[in-house]
């Protein structure tokens, strides 16, 4: 036996002695890829998916056609994904910026002093749009599919009131940089909801916290940019993803 | 041709090389017609065909059966009648010979140099006597069917992100000034066809009924009021159209309120004019 295939070996027993240790074993459940003696079987497969913390989002087999790319585009784990990211990014932006009038300052500094400062800007704003674009584009595909037909139809109403959420959390993000940028166009769109009849006023006093957009407006959106929208849409999303399953998964082929 | 399955045929098969002492696979080989029959040099049995043609009087019995019951029913007057039909009924069948008799002797062929003494002439599916309430859906394992193309869209989409954050700068004009107003102030772009549409009309219609009783109210209840229950695009062509509507109107009008409009919201063209919509600035300049 030449040096290397004892080398092998040795580094196979390792890594075998590792994977079924104590230590691996009570951190990936039965049937995981990552324990030891997986192999590809049907069972191991299931077991994948069902022993897992997945089993909350994916059931273990889906309907054969839901597979294809060109049916979903993958457009509602996009929206997720996004989602995933912004909070990601989100929690790192937190760490350089104030909602005072010092915001202008801090996003100057994240911009030129803070490593990957820009970029993670950079990813969290056009991050934000596409994942507009990317849930409308959801909508879209779920309508053209007719997907929200019996038994979906509760499902489309929070889907719509997630649109909602995400229109409100990009807009509530928008005035964070306080540029001529976030302040007028925050204006502009406060300015509508002062439309409203009878409450017009009162709702763009709520939103503005005032008459117009100050720093009070700006930690007033801050709070609800941070906390309140991502807390809200992660209890629709919860809904959401769980109806999806139990209106029996995708929707049919056409 | 019945599709056989494949453990019949070898039931078959099995039973075909016993009684002719060949083979199993022999046997199964000329079932399937890849050989020739086997011969034997037994005596073939003599089958005893009956070819006294059937009397004429009895084939068209049933018929006289289905009419005496109309018979009794049917009042006395009408037995003349039924009589006559009786007759008529009787008479063609007595006419024609039957076909039992004319076709007898092409029909028993013995064939007398194959002696088969058996062979698989049909095979009759069971089926359950209850019947499924649900058909089976075809499905396949979410580990790695829908998981792994998951993930590579996840991960192009990271990269290009990570892509279109490493070329594209965003946006940081001066501070915020209220005192200084931009000509124009535009909203976000998603807000824009609202936006345009708040220079058509009043502010009460465009930026407070089109929103909220179309946008919010008609849009949740969609489901509500469509019940046409068929998916297909061909059967449910309203539907298909009126989004495709929407699409385009919302999506001119995004469009307009982007790139069309600028000082004063004045129409203008961006390629004389320029983009007057600095979220986007970047997109257009590449600096």
């Amino acid at each position: 036996m030449s040096f290397r295939d004892r080398l092998k070996e040795t580094r196979a027993k390792a890594s075998d002695g590792f994977r079924g240790g104590k230590l691996m074993s009570s951190i990936f459940r039965p049937g995981s890829p990552f324990r030891k003696g997986y192999v590809d079987s049907p069972r191991n497969r299931s077991y994948v998916v069902m022993n897992n913390v997945l089993y909350h989002l994916h059931p273990v087999k889906v309907k054969r056609h839901g597979v294809r790319l060109s049916y979903t585009l993958c457009l509602g784990g996009l929206s997720f994904f996004l989602f995933i990211v912004l909070t990601i990014t989100g929690i790192w932006l937190m760490f350089y910026f104030r909602p005072t009038e010092l915001a202008y300052v801090d996003i100057q500094n994240l911009q030129t002093t803070i490593a990957f400062g820009s970029l993670v800007r950079n990813m969290h704003r056009w991050g934000a749009h596409l994942m507009v674009l990317v849930v409308f584009l959801h909508m879209s595909r779920v309508f053209y599919h007719g997907a929200y037909k019996a038994p979906r139809e509760f499902n489309w109403v929070i889907g719509v009131i997630l649109l909602l959420l995400t229109l409100l959390l990009s807009f509530t993000g928008y005035l964070l940089p306080w540029d001529q940028l976030a302040i007028w166009a925050v204006t502009v769109g406060g300015n509508m909801a002062g439309y409203v009849p009878v409450v017009g006023a009162q709702v763009k006093f709520g939103l503005f916290a005032g008459l117009e957009a100050t720093t009070a407006t700006l930690l007033r959106f801050y709070v609800l940019h941070v906390l309140f929208f991502p807390f809200i849409i992660v209890i629709f999303m919860a809904v959401h993803f769980w109806r999806v399953r139990k209106d029996g998964g995708i929707s049919g082929p056409l | 041709m019945v599709d056989i399955p494949e453990h019949l045929l070898q039931r078959s098969a099995e039973a075909r090389a016993k009684a002719l002492g060949i083979s199993v696979e022999q046997a199964m080989a000329e079932m399937k017609g890849q050989s020739d029959p086997t011969i034997i040099s037994k005596e073939p049995e003599v089958k005893v065909i009956d070819e006294t043609p059937a009397p004429a009087a009895e084939t068209p019995a049933p018929a006289a059966e289905t009419v005496t019951p109309v018979k009794e029913e049917h009042a006395a007057e009408t037995t003349e009648k039924v009589a006559a039909v009786k007759i008529e009924e009787k008479a063609p069948a007595a006419k024609t010979p039957p076909p039992a008799k004319a076709d007898a002797p092409d029909e028993v062929d013995f064939a007398p140099d194959v002696k088969v003494t058996q062979r698989l002439l049909t095979v009759v599916k069971a089926k359950p006597i209850q019947k499924p309430v649900k058909e089976p859906i075809d499905k396949v394992n979410t580990w790695p069917h829908l998981m792994l193309p998951e993930f590579v869209a996840l991960m192009a989409m990271t990269a290009f992100l990570i892509f279109l954050s490493a070329i594209l700068q965003a946006p940081l004009l001066e501070e915020a000034n209220p005192n200084v107003t931009p000509n124009p102030a535009k909203a976000p772009w998603y807000f824009l066809g609202l936006q345009e549409m708040l220079s058509y009309w009043d502010p009460q219609i465009a930026g407070v009924m089109i929103p909220t009783v179309v946008g919010l109210i008609l849009w949740m209840a969609f489901p509500y009021i469509d019940r046409n229950p068929e998916t297909h695009p061909s059967k449910r062509k309203f539907a298909i159209m009126f989004y495709t509507f929407f699409l385009a109107g919302a999506g001119t009008l995004t469009i307009i309120g982007v790139l069309f409009r600028g000082p004063g919201w004045n129409w203008v063209y961006p390629w004389i004019d320029g983009i007057w919509f600095d979220d986007l600035l970047d997109w257009i300049h590449f600096e």
